[in-house]
């Protein structure tokens, strides 16, 4: 027991037992059924993207750098829309990975919190919580980018 | 000076404390479940006019409040103290229906396990001849828990199928020196039990063992037999809880034979999604002071044991990586013979 | 052009797949922010390796809209920014090229956040 207190717990049961117990009766994700909807969901988003940029390139003649930083940005513009509607986490609920991987999720990671937030005021609920989940994502991108250019000058 | 301890846990009281009125009000989800007909108000979203959920949470928390007293049928200076708590940080919304009513404070945390120990506390004041008249209650709020203890609400997660739903709820009673209703016979206080359970959307899991504890302590305090009462309901055990608690009794020779339920199962149907079922303060709140409390007027039930449930973590000792310990607290009331 | 929207589908449901096994098969503390920063720094590093290349040439936006392809984009302008401007190009370089991305997030976040009210 990880407790040295004056009585131990009367329950007859080891910390052992108890997982072994936890393990039988816990329910488990439903894993196939998750991974199908994770491919539907997000090969859709993906897809969606290129439509657009598809879109971009061919109805509105930009270039093909140009028409993928467009189709980001739309994403990202849809994602926010849906998550402020209250719908884009219904998407998750169904979709998991298929609605959380693509950067429509990124978008809604950065907006839900600072959605939640915004009773705080605008500086401290939604500035603050705005970075809540981008920050770590910010941070760890930009700073192993940072590495990866280092590393490479090293190496030529 | 009589010793009305029992046993290691357990005080039987000698004048039982009556519980003159009860009243509870909860948000729509609830309001479309299983229990719908038992509660006093159902709000109709969960904001209830109200610019943040936090400020909603405390208005409902205040309405219980003063629901019961107004059923009760006393003026509101005659009663002596609230007793209350909730989930949130600093229990607000507590504090705030307290600011609005202005009677003589006590605050507690028990985490889910509140509406059981506010009960007990105010047994013994009452009991005790500290108080003539007490109010017990306890509140929870499915968004203002979400965002404090998980994710935002609109933040896409696909959620464990052992995760409890947190009810949007508050429920409060009246506890009585005179007067005719159910009594409060005896209280175990639980004790913080830890079997090292760190996944924080397993919170039946982390809970069952302390509420087993606690049942285990009432029965051998008091020497009953396991049949003794007609409904044992744990506070929000859920699903998965409540089936590890029952396995874990039966490890420990205690083998509960009439209705054993929790109050996380009985307030949502399975169509409503919830996974695992309730889960909060306001969870046993609402189903003690509506469907126990009920049933136990018309004469359905006799004897009741409520053992709230309570997981004592924060978000912070969750990332620490910590486990989290939980309690559980014992209340049994029983409508006397002569009734 | 029609026919790069069929690998889209597949390459992103794939990635996909990968983030869905990563959360339902680990420890239970995996957040979807978890998922997010193992994606991004994936990306980075595959990205730098030159082994998520083969995976944007083929699929297209099914390799660039997870998130694994905002770590690509990242690596990739890091190492162009070295490149060009030394030391200094391997800082600004990753910022460089997905300043669109980021501007963009925070853009319509705000508006988004400021306009609408959370349903829980």
């Amino acid at each position: 027991m990880p407790n040295d207190n004056i009585r131990p717990p009367t329950i007859n049961l080891t910390k052992e037992d108890y997982n072994n117990i936890k393990q039988v009766i816990s329910p488990k994700p439903k894993v196939i059924k998750n991974l199908i909807f994770a491919f539907l969901v997000g090969g859709f988003i993906c897809s969606l993207g290129q439509m657009i940029i598809n879109f971009y390139m061919i109805y509105l003649d930009l270039p093909k750098m140009k028409a993928q930083t467009a189709g980001t940005a739309t994403l990202i513009f849809i994602g926010a829309l849906l998550t402020g509607l209250g719908v884009y986490d219904e998407i998750v609920k169904i979709g998991g990975a298929g609605g959380i991987v693509p950067v429509t999720g990124f978008a809604n990671s950065m907006v839900s919190p600072a959605l939640e937030f915004k009773r705080e005021g605008n500086v401290f609920g939604v500035g603050g919580k705005l970075f809540t989940i981008a920050g770590p994502i910010l941070l760890y991108g930009i700073f192993s980018s940072i590495v990866v250019g280092i590393i490479y000058l090293i190496s030529s | 000076m009589n010793n009305k301890k029992a046993g290691n846990q357990t005080v039987v009281f000698q004048s039982p404390p009556v519980i003159l009125s009860k009243y509870n009000i909860v948000g729509p989800k609830e309001g479309q479940g299983p229990l719908k007909d038992s509660f006093d108000v159902i709000l109709k979203d969960t904001y209830d006019g109200e610019k943040s959920w936090e400020k909603t949470e405390a208005k409902m928390l205040e309405t219980a409040m003063r629901g019961a007293v107004s059923k009760a049928n006393v003026p509101l200076d005659a009663v002596d103290y609230i007793l209350a708590g909730d989930l949130l940080n600093q229990i607000i919304s507590s504090n705030f229906a307290a600011r609005q009513i202005g009677l003589p404070f006590i605050g507690l945390y028990g985490a889910c396990s509140t509406m059981a120990l506010s009960t007990a506390l105010g047994a013994m004041l009452v009991d005790g001849g500290y108080a003539s008249k007490v109010l017990c209650s306890a509140s929870s709020h499915h968004d203002t828990a979400e965002r404090q203890y998980r994710l935002p609400t609109e933040q896409g997660n696909q959620r464990a199928m052992y995760a409890q739903w947190t009810v949007t709820g508050a429920g409060s009673i009246m506890l009585s020196d005179t007067g005719v209703g159910p009594k409060v016979t005896s209280a175990t206080i639980g004790r913080v039990i830890d079997f090292g359970e760190t996944d924080a959307n397993n919170m039946g899991a982390a809970m069952a063992p302390a509420v087993a504890d606690t049942i285990l302590n009432h029965f051998r305090d008091l020497n009953r037999p396991p049949d003794y009462y007609d409904l044992v309901a744990t506070g929000d055990l859920g699903m998965i809880g409540l089936q590890l608690a029952i396995e874990i009794l039966k490890r420990s020779n205690l083998n509960i034979t009439n209705d054993f339920t929790d109050c996380g199962v009985m307030i949502y149907s399975p169509s409503q999604d919830t996974h695992a079922g309730g889960s909060g303060c306001g969870c046993s709140a609402a189903v003690l002071t509506g469907n126990i409390l009920d049933r136990m007027l018309s004469g359905n039930l006799k004897r009741v044991l409520l053992v709230g449930s309570g997981c004592l973590h924060s978000p912070a000792s969750s990332l620490q990586g910590e486990s989290m310990p939980a309690i559980g607290h014992a209340v049994s009331i029983e409508v006397s013979k002569a009734v | 052009m029609l026919n790069n929207i069929i690998p889209a589908f597949v390459v992103g449901g794939l990635i996909c797949i990968l983030g869905q096994l990563l959360m339902d098969l680990t420890k239970a503390n995996v957040t979807p922010a978890h998922v997010l920063v193992t994606f991004v720094t994936g990306g980075v590093v595959l990205g730098a390796l030159g082994l998520y290349e083969p995976l944007v040439k083929f699929g297209g936006a099914g390799a660039t809209v997870p998130l694994s392809g905002f770590g690509y984009a990242l690596a990739k302008g890091a190492i162009e920014g070295a490149e060009s401007n030394g030391l200094i190009g391997a800082f600004s370089g990753g910022i460089e090229a997905t300043a669109v991305g980021i501007a963009s997030a925070l853009f319509f976040g705000y508006l988004v956040a400021v306009v609408f009210n959370p349903k829980g």
